[in-house]
C-alpha cells in the first residue's frame, strides 16, 4: 500500500519526527529545486518565549530597552485575549539561520514552519542582494552581544536613566540611521571590541577639530562663511551625529553607532516585505504539496496545512472592515505562483508583456528574481496584468486641492502601466519616508543645525515634529531648524527647538 | 544540516526587566490607575491582577511621518463598480489614506487607552508603593521560617528509629505468603498422591512413597528457609517539614452599623477595609480577619453579614471595644500575633459612652494592639467620640484617626495614616 511512506499518521510531534520532515523537505528544496540556505537552527520555544522573541523585534538577544516592554505588554495582551494567534514563526537572517517553533502547535504547523521559515526565509536571506550586501549574518548575533554587554555597562556606569533617554532619542532616528548606497563595514564583536576604544579616541578629536576655536586668519573669514558644513546635504542622521555632534560623550557615540547598526541590519527585510514572505510562503506551498504528492503526508495533514495557509494569503477588499492596506503573503504568494505559471503556461498576454521569461524554466526565473530584485523593482518588473485582474485593483490619487478623490487607473488594458507603477511607489521606501536631510551646521556662529526637509507631491510632516527636534537636540546639543523645502525650492522653516 | 534544540526549558523571562523598565517609566501614570481601580474591586477579587489604561499618546515613540495634505496615490485591491476617471467623495477619517502607510498607526492620531493588565504583585507594589506598616515589628526574627514536622505517610527508607513495626511485619506476611504460595500448591499435591498410594495399601517403604516424602520435607524446608523478615518489608514513617507562618496577623474591622450609616458610607468603609487587609497581605503570611459590627449591641459576624446586612438603633461603641477585646483574649494571643484594628464609624455614639470608649482604649486594648485606625466617615460637625479619641492619640502614638468625606478621599486618608515612618 502507497499509505505505508507516511511519515506520521497523528498530529503530535516529536523531535525524531521534526527531524524526520526536516530531512525530507531539505531533500525536496535542494535536491528537487535547488534551494540555496545558510545551516538552520530550529529552536523549540512556548508561547511565552514566542513572545518574549517577538517583543525584542524578533532578534535572539538584544539590550534592554523600555519600548520592548510596552511591546511585550501589548503582544501578551493581545495574545491571552486570543485576539491575535502568535506569527507562527521567527527567523533569524543569521548564519546558522535561526528559526523557532512554537510547541504549542501541532505537527503539520511546524513541518509548515520548517518549511516556510528553514528554507524559504532562509534561501532569501542567503540570496537576495540587499541582505548579501547590507547585512553579515555571520556576525548579527556576536555584534547583539557585544551591544548588550556595552549598554549594560554604560547603564551601570552613567545611570539607566541616562542611558534610557540617549535610546529614545536614538530610537526615534532609527529610520534615519542607515547608509542607503554604501556597504557598512562588517560587523564582528572581537573587531567591535578591539576597535571600540581606538574608535572613541579618535572620534572625539575629530569632534574637537571641527570646533576647533582657534582663530582663523583674518583674510580667509569672508570665503569659509560662504562654504557650509556638511559640504554635501547627509541623509544618515544618526551617522552625522555620532560623527560630529559636539557634545556627546565617546560612549554615546558608541550608543549611537550600535542603534545605527542594528538600523542598518534590519534595513533590507523593510525593503523586501512581499518578496519575501512571498517567497517563504511560495516555498511552503510548494514543498508540502510535493511531499503530499510523494505520499509522504496524508489528506488530513495537508488540509491542516491548507487551512492555515489560506487564511495567511487572505486579502480583503478596500471596503471590508478587515482592510489595512495590501496583504504582503497575498501579494508576493500570488506573484511567486504567477512567475511560475507565466513560465510554464503563458498566454498570448503574457508573451506580450513577459517575453523574457515566459516559457523559461520557472526555477531560474524565480531564483533570478529573488536575488537581484526589492519589492519595488520586483512589482515594476513581474506584476501582470492578469494578477491585477485577479486582485481587482485600482488606483485612487488624493490630492488636497482637489474635492475628490479620483480613480486613476483600474484593471484594464488602458490601466495597467499606470497601477504597476503606482504599486511600485508605493514600496519605494525613499517616497514612503519623509526625506529629510542634514543641510548646515553654524560652525562658526551658534552651532544650530539644520535639516531639511525635502517635500514631495506637497505632503508635509506630521505633527511628530516638534517632537522629534527635542530628540534630535537632545543628541546634537545645540539648537535644530527644521525648513521644508517645495518642489518649487522654496525654503521655509517650519520647527525650531 | 539542520540542528534541533530544545529550548523550552529556557527562561521564559526574558523580557521581564524590559517591563519592568515600562512600568517604572510610567509609574505616574499606572499609579493613578490603580487607585482608580481600587474603589471597584471587593474584598473578595483581590487576587487577580488588575487591568490599567494609560493614554496612548503619552507612551508614543515619534518618528518622522508625513502629515495630511498634498497629493497621494495608493493602490487598492477589490474594485467593484469604479471606472478610471471617477470621482468619488473622501471616506470620512481617512481611512483610504493612511491605510498602507505601514507605520500610520504608530504616531497616528489613537486617542484610546493603551490597556494592558498589571499582575496582582505589580498591582499592590504600585498601590502601596512608599508604603510601609507601622511599627511594623515582625515577633520573630525576619528571614527565619519555622519549621513544623508533620507525617507524611510511609517511606521505604528512613531512620531505624522510625520504623513503623505494624506496616514492616504486615508486608513481611504478605511477602512470606506470595513466595511461599507455588510450594504450599505443590505439597497439597504431593500429600494427596501419598494419601492415595496409602489408601490402596502400598507400602511405608516402596520406593514411590519415600520419594514423595523427601520431596515434601525439601518443599517444607524451602518455605522454612524463607527469611521472616527481609529489608525489603520494612516501613519507615515519614516526616516532612512545613514552613510555619513566622508572622501571623489579625486585623479586626469593628463597624457602626447603626441607623446613620446608611450603604454608602458602609461601602466608603468597606474600601477602606479591603485596603487594610491587601497591605497586611504584603507583610504578613497568614492573616485572620475578625468583624465586629455594632449599634447597641456588639456582634461578631462573617464578611456578607458585615457589609450588607441592614440593622437600626442606637450606637454604643464601647460595645464593640470590648468585643474586641475578649475576642483578642481569648483567640489571638498577642505575644504571637500582630493585632490591626480599624474602626469605621460615622461619629454618632451614645453621649456618656465616648469616655467609656477612651478608657477601655486606652487601659485595655492599645497595650496588645499592633496599630489602631480610626476613620470617621461624615461630612459634618466632629461629635464627642472624635474628641475622646484624641485623648487617645495623644497617649499611644500607634492610635491613628483620620476623616473621609467621600470615596476619592480614601487612597490619601489611607495613604495618610500608614504613610512611611520617618527612621
Amino acid at each position: 500500500m502507497a499509505d505505508n511512506r507516511l511519515i506520521s499518521e497523528t498530529s503530535e510531534w516529536t523531535f525524531p519526527l521534526l527531524k524526520r520532515f526536516d530531512q525530507e523537505i531539505a531533500k525536496v528544496a535542494c535536491d528537487d529545486f535547488g534551494l540555496d540556505t545558510y545551516a538552520n537552527q530550529v529552536e523549540v520555544i512556548s508561547s511565552e518565549q514566542m513572545i518574549d522573541a517577538y517583543s525584542s523585534v524578533g532578534l535572539p538577544i538584544n539590550y534592554h530597552h523600555w519600548s520592548f516592554g510596552k511591546q511585550f505588554v501589548a503582544t501578551e495582551q493581545t495574545y491571552r485575549r486570543g485576539q491575535m494567534g502568535l506569527a507562527y514563526e521567527i527567523v533569524i537572517n543569521s548564519d546558522p539561520c535561526i528559526a523557532y517553533l512554537m510547541e504549542e502547535n501541532t505537527l503539520p504547523m511546524q513541518a509548515l514552519v520548517i518549511a516556510h521559515a528553514c528554507y524559504g526565509h532562509n534561501s532569501f536571506f542567503k540570496g537576495n542582494y540587499l541582505f548579501q550586501t547590507w547585512t553579515s549574518a555571520d556576525a548579527i548575533i556576536d555584534y547583539l552581544v557585544f551591544a548588550r554587554g556595552y549598554i549594560a555597562e554604560c547603564e551601570e556606569r552613567y545611570g539607566t536613566e541616562e542611558v534610557e533617554l540617549l535610546l529614545d532619542s536614538c530610537h526615534a532616528l532609527m529610520n534615519y540611521g542607515v547608509d542607503r548606497y554604501r556597504r557598512p563595514s562588517p560587523l564582528s564583536m572581537a573587531e567591535e571590541k578591539r576597535r571600540q576604544a581606538e574608535r572613541e579616541a579618535y572620534l572625539q578629536s575629530q569632534v574637537n577639530d571641527l570646533w576647533r576655536t582657534l582663530p582663523v586668519h583674518e583674510k580667509e573669514e569672508g570665503r569659509l562663511d560662504e562654504r557650509r558644513f556638511p559640504a554635501e546635504p547627509q541623509e544618515n542622521l544618526l551617522y552625522f551625529i555620532e560623527k560630529n555632534a559636539p557634545l556627546l560623550e565617546p560612549w554615546q557615540r558608541e550608543v549611537v553607532r550600535i542603534v545605527r547598526k542594528v538600523a542598518q541590519y534590519f534595513y533590507p527585510q523593510r525593503q523586501t516585505q512581499v518578496m519575501n514572505e512571498g517567497w517563504a510562503t511560495f516555498w511552503h506551498y510548494t514543498l508540502l504539496n510535493r511531499l503530499y504528492d510523494l505520499g509522504l503526508v496524508g489528506d488530513g495533514f495537508m488540509i491542516e496545512v491548507l487551512q492555515s495557509h489560506t487564511n495567511v494569503v487572505y486579502q480583503p477588499p478596500f471596503d471590508s472592515p478587515y482592510y489595512s492596506g495590501i496583504n504582503p503573503y497575498a501579494l508576493g504568494f500570488a506573484m511567486m505562483r504567477d512567475i511560475r505559471r507565466i513560465c510554464e503556461e503563458p498566454t498570448d498576454e503574457d508573451r506580450y508583456w513577459f517575453s523574457d521569461i515566459a516559457g523559461e524554466d520557472w526555477r531560474k526565473v524565480l531564483d533570478f528574481a529573488m536575488r537581484n530584485f526589492k519589492d519595488e523593482s520586483f512589482i515594476a518588473q513581474f506584476l501582470s496584468p492578469r494578477l491585477m485582474r485577479e486582485f481587482r485593483m485600482f488606483a485612487v490619487s488624493d490630492d488636497d486641492r482637489e474635492e475628490t478623490l479620483e480613480i486613476t487607473a483600474i484593471h484594464e488594458e488602458a490601466g495597467y502601466r499606470h497601477l504597476r507603477q503606482r504599486l511600485a511607489d508605493q514600496y519605494n521606501l525613499g517616497s514612503r519616508e519623509p526625506n529629510i536631510q542634514v543641510y548646515d551646521v553654524d560652525v562658526r556662529g551658534d552651532r544650530s543645525l539644520t535639516l531639511r526637509h525635502f517635500r514631495h507631491n506637497r505632503r508635509p510632516l506630521g505633527d511628530s515634529l516638534d517632537e522629534m527636534l527635542k530628540h534630535i537636540r537632545r543628541l546634537w546639543g545645540f539648537d535644530v531648524r527644521m525648513e521644508a523645502v517645495d518642489e518649487q525650492g522654496r525654503v521655509q522653516l517650519i520647527g525650531e527647538t | 544540516m539542520s540542528h534541533f534544540i530544545d529550548r523550552r526549558l529556557n527562561g521564559k523571562n526574558k523580557s521581564t526587566v524590559n517591563r519592568q523598565r515600562f512600568l517604572r517609566r510610567y509609574k505616574t501614570q499606572l499609579k493613578r490607575a490603580a487607585s482608580d481601580a481600587v474603589n471597584r474591586r471587593s474584598i473578595t477579587d483581590i487576587d487577580g491582577g488588575e487591568k490599567v489604561g494609560i493614554p496612548s499618546k503619552d507612551i508614543s515613540e515619534p518618528q518622522f511621518h508625513h502629515g495630511g495634505g498634498g497629493s497621494r496615490d495608493m493602490v487598492h485591491p477589490g474594485n467593484k463598480e469604479f471606472e478610471a476617471g471617477d470621482r468619488v467623495q473622501r471616506p470620512e477619517g481617512g481611512e483610504g489614506q493612511g491605510a498602507g502607510q505601514g507605520r500610520a498607526g504608530r504616531g497616528g492620531a489613537g486617542e484610546d487607552d493603551f490597556v494592558f493588565e498589571l499582575s496582582r504583585e505589580e498591582f499592590l507594589d504600585l498601590l502601596f508603593d512608599d508604603l510601609e506598616l507601622p511599627n511594623l515589628v515582625r515577633n520573630q526574627l525576619i528571614g527565619t521560617t519555622e519549621f513544623k514536622t508533620v507525617r507524611a505517610g510511609y517511606a521505604t527508607e528512613g531512620s531505624p528509629s522510625n520504623i513503623d513495626v505494624v506496616r514492616s511485619l504486615r508486608g513481611a506476611i504478605a511477602r512470606r505468603t506470595a513466595l511461599g504460595a507455588p510450594h504450599r500448591g505443590r505439597i497439597r499435591e504431593l500429600e494427596e498422591e501419598l494419601a492415595a498410594l496409602i489408601a490402596a495399601g502400598v507400602d511405608e517403604s516402596d520406593g514411590r512413597v519415600v520419594a514423595l516424602r523427601d520431596e515434601i520435607d525439601r518443599l517444607k524446608t524451602r518455605i522454612a528457609a524463607l527469611p521472616f523478615i527481609d529489608t525489603f518489608d520494612l516501613r519507615y514513617q515519614a516526616f516532612t517539614k512545613q514552613p510555619e507562618p513566622t508572622s501571623k496577623a489579625v486585623m479586626l474591622c469593628i463597624m457602626d452599623v447603626s441607623g446613620s450609616m446608611d450603604q454608602v458610607r458602609k461601602n466608603l468603609a468597606k474600601r477602606f477595609f479591603i485596603l487594610l487587609y491587601l497591605f497586611l497581605q504584603r507583610n504578613y503570611d497568614k492573616i485572620d480577619v475578625v468583624f465586629i459590627r455594632h449599634h447597641t449591641i456588639a456582634q461578631e459576624v462573617d464578611e456578607q453579614e458585615f457589609f450588607y446586612s441592614r440593622e437600626t438603633g442606637g450606637t454604643v461603641v464601647s460595645s464593640a471595644l470590648q468585643l474586641a477585646h475578649e475576642v483578642i483574649r481569648q483567640r489571638y494571643d498577642s505575644e504571637t500575633w500582630n493585632i490591626y484594628a480599624a474602626q469605621a464609624s460615622d461619629g454618632d455614639n451614645w453621649d456618656s459612652d465616648s469616655s467609656i470608649c477612651r478608657d477601655l482604649l486606652i487601659q485595655n486594648l492599645m497595650p496588645l494592639i499592633r496599630y489602631y485606625a480610626y476613620v470617621e466617615i461624615t461630612p459634618r460637625q466632629h461629635q464627642s467620640l472624635w474628641y475622646a479619641y484624641q485623648d487617645v492619640k495623644a497617649v499611644y502614638p500607634h492610635f491613628a484617626m483620620e476623616e473621609i468625606n467621600g470615596a476619592e478621599d480614601i487612597f490619601p486618608v489611607f495613604r495618610e495614616l500608614f504613610k512611611r515612618q520617618e527612621a
